[in-house]
């Protein structure tokens, strides 16, 4: 079960079946914003608190696969106490490392991809998140694993008008 | 470990795609239910209209064009026979069975349903027989009733009455997408009658594992697929009563389903070809024709009985190994359900199991299966659905059940 190691790495488990920041917050001062993928009915709900250009706390609920909920919870993690311009760079450097470049494909050897993204992304740590990007290799899923982070973005443009 | 009705080892051999392997193992297809495999002779029949007598059909005058109107109208009346139609022109050619729907939604409705009409369907619906009703209300202002289900998800009828009274259509599955139930046609639609109402029947998943017979379901419409029914995709049928296809408005206009056309308008075609516009999928209406000789060779008495007996061991292998573990949908016993069974861990998501399982070269389906009523009726977000099919047999359920064993080690808490 080689792929599959890949694609559902013991930290990506741990985050499935301990997801971190799960709850809720009130509204408001939080913002609540959520999501679905259609096809799967994966579901991300987010509680997002935004306070001078931090986002100070953040909760998640929503139900979904292993990936979904997963991304979710790495998600809450990485970006709670953040600056907002510093989760939008981890949104873009995060997309990235969920793109397909055909060169990959074509390798397909599955190379760390820290040359997803740019010059701009370079400097990016993405810590655990790196884990998910097994999931390139299974492009239906790639969804799943972008789907939080979809949701993120739409929350924090919401917050910022 | 084959079953008794069918010979599967030699059905098998029938069909091409299943001498592949995928990741190295032996293709195990479970997702009949979505869209069958097809055999040979169903290859051959597309590929010699191609070779040999392609043409456009009720055109020409030339020989290769009499051969494919040939082969084309003869398709339809084997597929007419098949579900017991008493003649040939009550068989449309359409897309697929939702194309089917739409043209009743389209055609029959518009022309028949006012504001505060009401009609009735039920919980197990498929998107098909949902989404061209919710148009029709928020277009027209018509009522939509719903039959409700049991706890084992059969339609819990007794308040049909009260739902049918007063109602211009009622639209139900013959049998479900999703939980196999298998719903009693004719007395659905008795009552239906009995209260005035017309009849539709969404007969997908019903035409390709058991006998039909539209006839004595005594019902005004059946719409079914090809695709499901080890034909080609591209194709499907509407059977409806000659006199209501006669009385009814055209749904596309075009080419084929015309009489006449002036600068001031057109005549109609007579049925079916009013219905028909365009040039049809030649090649593949003599696909699914050749899908239909397929299934009577077999005999469908004998495919339902092995549908039932595989289905009857697949729920108690399931229920032996993996206990309350695994949440089964569906009426407990095989013989008012087909060949469909969804399940659910409790903690782990439907689409993992299939990922899993597909390492194993399992073709299970996961997700809503275009069901999302019955879904939030089931109250979860999705589930995983093994399907069955002439070519499958104990052994592929045995690889079913090994794979779900490696999934609840994989993602054991």
């Amino acid at each position: 079960m080689s792929g599959l190691q890949d694609l559902y790495r013991e930290i990506i488990l741990d985050h499935y079946r301990a997801p971190r920041n799960r709850g809720e917050l009130p509204v408001p001062p939080a913002h609540k914003v959520e999501g679905f993928n259609p096809l799967c009915g994966d579901e991300v709900i987010l509680y997002l608190e935004v306070e001078d250009g931090m986002v100070v706390d953040v909760r998640t609920s929503g139900q979904g696969c292993s990936i979904s909920q997963a991304s979710t919870s790495m998600m809450s993690a990485a970006i709670k106490g953040k600056p907002v311009a510093e989760v939008a760079t981890l949104i873009r450097a995060f997309k990235a490392l969920m793109s397909i470049h055909e060169s990959k494909l074509e390798g397909a050897d599955g190379s760390d991809g820290s040359d997803a993204g740019g010059t701009d992304l370079a400097g990016v740590r993405l810590g655990d998140l790196e884990a998910l990007q097994g999931v390139v290799k299974f492009p239906v899923r790639i969804k799943c694993a972008t789907l939080a982070w979809n949701v993120l973005q739409q929350g924090l443009d919401e917050t910022a008008v | 470990m084959s079953t008794t009705a069918l010979d599967v080892a030699r059905i098998q051999a029938d069909f091409p795609i299943l001498r592949r392997e995928v990741r190295g193992r032996r293709l195990v297809y479970l997702d009949s239910a979505s869209s069958a495999q097809k055999p040979q002779a169903v290859l051959d029949a597309m590929d010699r209209v191609y070779r040999e007598s392609y043409a456009n059909v009720h055109r020409g005058v030339y020989t290769i064009a009499e051969e494919a109107t040939t082969l084309f109208e003869a398709a339809r009346a084997k597929v007419a026979r098949f579900v017991g139609a008493r003649e040939a022109r009550e068989i449309v050619f359409t897309r697929n069975a939702t194309e089917a729907i739409n043209l009743v939604a389209y055609s029959w409705a518009r022309a028949n349903l006012r504001p505060g009409d009401a009609i009735v369907l039920s919980l197990l619906e498929h998107h098909a027989n949902v989404v061209p009703w919710h148009i029709l209300r928020e277009e027209r202002g018509i009522e939509i009733r719903w039959i409700p289900l049991t706890a084992d998800q059969r339609l819990d009828l007794s308040d049909l009455d009260r739902l049918l009274d007063g109602a211009a259509m009622l639209g139900v599955t013959a049998m479900s997408n999703v939980t196999g139930t298998i719903v009693d046609v004719a007395r659905l639609a008795a009552a239906a009658r009995a209260a005035g109402a017309h009849v539709l029947v969404d007969a997908c998943q019903a035409v390709p594992q058991m006998p039909v017979d539209v006839t004595a379901w005594d019902a005004d419409f059946v719409a079914f697929s090809s695709h499901k029914l080890l034909g080609p995709a591209g194709i499907g049928a509407l059977w409806a009563r000659a006199e209501l296809l006669e009385a009814m408005p055209p749904f596309m206009g075009g080419g084929e389903m015309i009489r006449d056309v002036t600068t001031d308008g057109f005549l109609t075609n007579d049925i079916p070809w009013k219905f028909e516009a365009g040039t049809p999928a030649i090649a593949e209406a003599v696909g699914m024709g050749a899908a239909v000789d397929y299934l009577d060779a077999i005999g469908m008495d004998a495919v339902r009985a092995h549908e039932r007996e595989l289905t009857r061991y697949a729920l108690d292998v399931l229920t032996d190994r993996f206990g309350d573990r695994l949440r089964v949908f569906g009426p407990a016993g095989a013989d008012d359900r087909g060949g469909v069974v969804s399940f659910l861990f409790d903690d782990i998501h439907a689409h993992d199991v299939s990922q899993v399982a597909d390492e194993e070269g399992i073709c299970v389906r996961a997700g809503h299966h275009c069901a999302k009523p019955l879904m939030r009726e089931l109250g979860v977000p999705a589930t995983t659905r093994a399907s069955f099919g002439v070519y499958n047999d104990r052994a592929d359920v045995d690889a079913l059940v090994a794979a779900l064993t490696k999934v609840e080690d994989f993602f054991s808490i």
